[in-house]
């Protein structure tokens, strides 16, 4: 058997679009944070300010080019499926993961909305199984796609029997 | 949040507080009878007994040796203004005895078939319960007073690793005749979920009268798997455990020196071992100071070795549970029921494995492993020879494959990995430096040591690489990983729940990945690093059939999973 040969396929499913917007305004929030405070210390502090400007410049630079460049690349990367034996996801950007579990191994499925995300009209959907390192989650579908999700896995797991561990 | 099944793994609800004390079910229980449990003649509820007697005793003494800084605190305080500090600390030490005594007072607990409760508390009650087919561990420990005594105290595991104390139930103490027969009642006659109580109870191998004595005596139908061997206490040095020791002493000398003023110079041999250090120069200074902290890591290593593992038994009792016992003054004895049992991992600190020595230590559910590994119960061998230990990790698992068989290294391109990554944190902090030396007059020794640790960086990074390896043998994923510990971890792929695969920017690039198999034991992820992509999910496929199937693809180009 050549090993070379053997890959793994994305997850059928792509994430909601509206995602690529929270993820956006998730990040630029942050970054406009470090912004302002670099903006106040420029304010308050007299004297030479070149090393204070330039540190601004780079850190507009930096900011912008993770804002416009991370939600798409996240887009393409986050995806997820499920079947009636397994839940996969795929999730990251620079540092990317894929995670399968049986259903017959799930403990619980729940599904979030922080504040942006009820914005966004987005949800956000975690399974999770016996092992604390491996609970999957998919963020940034929606609403509705959510609620079917959980359903849908609700029901399957509650067909299987055992402890699950 | 929607609860799906009621987990026997981690999110349990195992132990509950509640005040409803008509829980128990009175089936006569036969087995604790005799002394301990009289079941009430009205056959509504089993009687709740207390601890001790002889715990009249110790927890009043506990109680002020907890107590014994604030205590002294008040003697100072007081002393210093007005000067009838004593009498306040000797109210103190009177309402820490009153409380001490109370304790027991206030105390009970029961075994019914179904549950084990403790009721305790002065203002605050408290009913602890415990479902009896929760038990996932029964510890027993006797310090320096139980042991005077003839007590041990019994801690009751139910194994919930998302709590800090991990759900246990303490009954500190019991006689220690009382204790054997608790622990044979809870863990080996244990009734079956569901089954009748009476009839699991009744089938018994273990006579009653002869259980397992805490000092080691051994019972009728133990087997023993493991023994310490004295030739063992030769790797006691090598574990390292006495550096803790050491630096709490260290600590302790100084702290005393500083609060309290004592110029440690002025006690006469101090003062001579002081001026004859002088003498030397620096490297003479430096060889003398490492050989002396040398010596007394290892005398304390040792010692620490032999207070924790003398006696050190591994017994598999007839109840299918795997039974620990240890201690020279403070005694252990833990019980492990094998169907909890995952795997094993066979750990070789760096000075250690330099030895020829590794620790086992059991990958269990409920049980953490970690910091306090040895404390944890989840020790299956103390430092011994590397080759006994697999024969323990053998016989412990049933079959000597998963230890023995050869590992699929990962490759020249892991291999690469590891040195540049080693290349690049050390080469990157050693120009950082050198720059700083050169700009802002750091002194040159930062920089003189980064190199240093630059080129100790590249034997640890081919170490890394000589450990790293992987296979699939007799039902078993087994990983092994490591420098400064290195591991072999055999995991039963039934214990396995799921796969993650993880691939940085870089291992993208190298076409590596890193597969963890997600359990409920021990770790709860055991890690596959850096293999070929293809390997690792030749692996995963191989660890549980038919799960990845449907997501698999072969290319004939060798593509990866698109990002």
């Amino acid at each position: 058997m050549d090993p070379s040969d053997l890959s793994l396929r994305p997850p059928r499913h792509r994430v909601s679009r509206t995602a690529i917007w929270f993820w956006g305004v998730r990040a630029a929030a942050g970054w406009l944070v470090l912004i302002a405070a670099q903006i106040a210390w420029i304010l308050v502090d007299d004297g030479d300010r070149t090393a204070h400007i330039t540190a601004l410049v780079i850190t507009a630079v930096l900011g912008l080019a993770h804002v416009t460049v991370m939600p798409w690349w996240r887009y393409r990367v986050h995806r997820w499926e499920t079947t009636a034996e397994a839940v996969y996801t795929q999730s990251g950007w620079l540092r990317q993961e894929w995670r399968i579990a049986p259903v017959s191994r799930i403990q619980t499925v729940d599904s979030e909305r922080g504040p942006l995300e009820q914005l966004f009209g987005l949800a956000n959907v975690t399974v999770t199984t016996a092992s604390a390192s491996g609970p999957l989650r998919v963020h940034g579908l929606d609403r509705r796609t959510a609620q079917r999700l959980v359903e849908e896995l609700t029901a399957n797991t509650q067909a299987t029997t055992g402890d699950a561990t | 949040m929607t609860g799906l099944s009621d987990a026997d793994g981690t999110s349990a609800a195992s132990t509950s507080t509640s005040t409803s004390e008509d829980i128990g079910h009175n089936i006569g229980f036969p087995n604790i009878s005799g002394t301990t449990i009289t079941p009430d003649p009205a056959g509504d509820t089993t009687q709740w007994r207390r601890l001790s007697r002889r715990m009249l005793v110790i927890h009043p003494f506990q109680e002020v040796v907890r107590a014994a800084p604030a205590l002294i605190g008040l003697l100072f305080a007081g002393s210093s203004q007005g000067g009838n500090g004593h009498w306040w600390t000797l109210g103190g030490l009177a309402i820490m005895l009153v409380l001490g005594t109370l304790r027991w007072f206030t105390t009970t607990y029961r075994v019914t078939p179904k549950y084990v409760q403790v009721r305790k508390g002065l203002l605050r009650r408290q009913v602890l319960t415990v479902p009896r087919d929760r038990i996932r561990t029964v510890d027993v420990t006797s310090h320096v007073m139980h042991r005077l005594l003839g007590l041990a105290r019994v801690e009751v595991g139910t194994g919930r690793s998302d709590r800090k104390d991990g759900g246990t139930l303490k009954l500190d103490a019991l006689r220690v005749t009382e204790v054997d027969r608790l622990r044979e009642e809870l863990l080996h006659r244990r009734p079956a979920p569901g089954a009748s109580t009476q009839a699991a109870g009744s089938g018994a191998v273990v006579a009653p009268g002869v259980g397992t004595h805490i000092d080691g005596t051994a019972p009728v139908a133990e087997i023993e798997l493991a023994a310490l061997r004295p030739a063992w206490i030769r790797f006691g040095p090598f574990t390292l455990s006495g550096l803790i020791t050491v630096g709490v002493i260290a600590g302790f000398v100084s702290r005393i020196a500083s609060e309290g003023n004592v110029d440690l110079l002025s006690i006469g041999p101090v003062r001579q071992v002081a001026e004859w250090f002088g003498q030397g120069t620096l490297w003479l200074q430096v060889a003398g100071s490492v050989v002396v902290l040398a010596v007394f890591v290892a005398v304390a290593s040792t010692l620490g070795y032999l207070l924790a593992f003398w006696r050190f038994r591994l017994t598999r009792t007839a109840g299918r549970t795997l039974h620990v016992t240890r201690g020279l003054i403070t005694t252990r004895a833990t019980t492990l029921e094998e169907r909890r049992l995952r795997g094993v991992e066979v750990s070789e600190p760096l000075l250690l494995r330099a030895a020829g020595g590794a620790r086992l230590i059991a990958v269990a559910t409920g049980l953490r492993v970690g910091r306090g590994a040895q404390r944890g119960g989840s020790m299956l061998l103390p430092p011994a020879p590397r080759a006994e230990a697999h024969a323990v990790a053998a016989r412990v698992l049933g079959g000597s494959e998963p230890l023995t068989a050869e590992l699929v290294p990962h490759g020249p391109v892991a291999l690469r990995r590891r040195f540049t990554r080693a290349l690049a944190v050390c080469g990157a902090v050693t120009v950082a430096l050198l720059a700083l030396w050169y700009w802002t007059g750091l002194p040159a020794w930062t920089w003189e040591a980064a190199l240093v640790a630059t080129a100790l960086a590249m034997p640890v990074a081919a170490d890394r690489y000589r450990s790293l390896g992987h296979t699939i043998a007799g039902g078993y994923l087994v990983t092994r990983w490591g420098s400064g510990v290195r591991r072999r971890v055999a995991l039963n792929c039934e214990g396995i729940i799921g796969w993650n695969l993880r691939r940085s920017f870089f291992q993208r690039r190298a076409g590596l990945a890193t597969l963890t198999a997600t359990t409920a034991a021990g770790r709860q992820g055991y890690s596959v690093w850096d293999v070929d992509l293809a390997e690792a999910l030749r692996t995963a496929d191989q660890g549980i059939p038919g799960l990845l199937t449907p997501f698999l693809v072969k290319t004939g180009t060798g593509s990866t999973p698109s990002a």
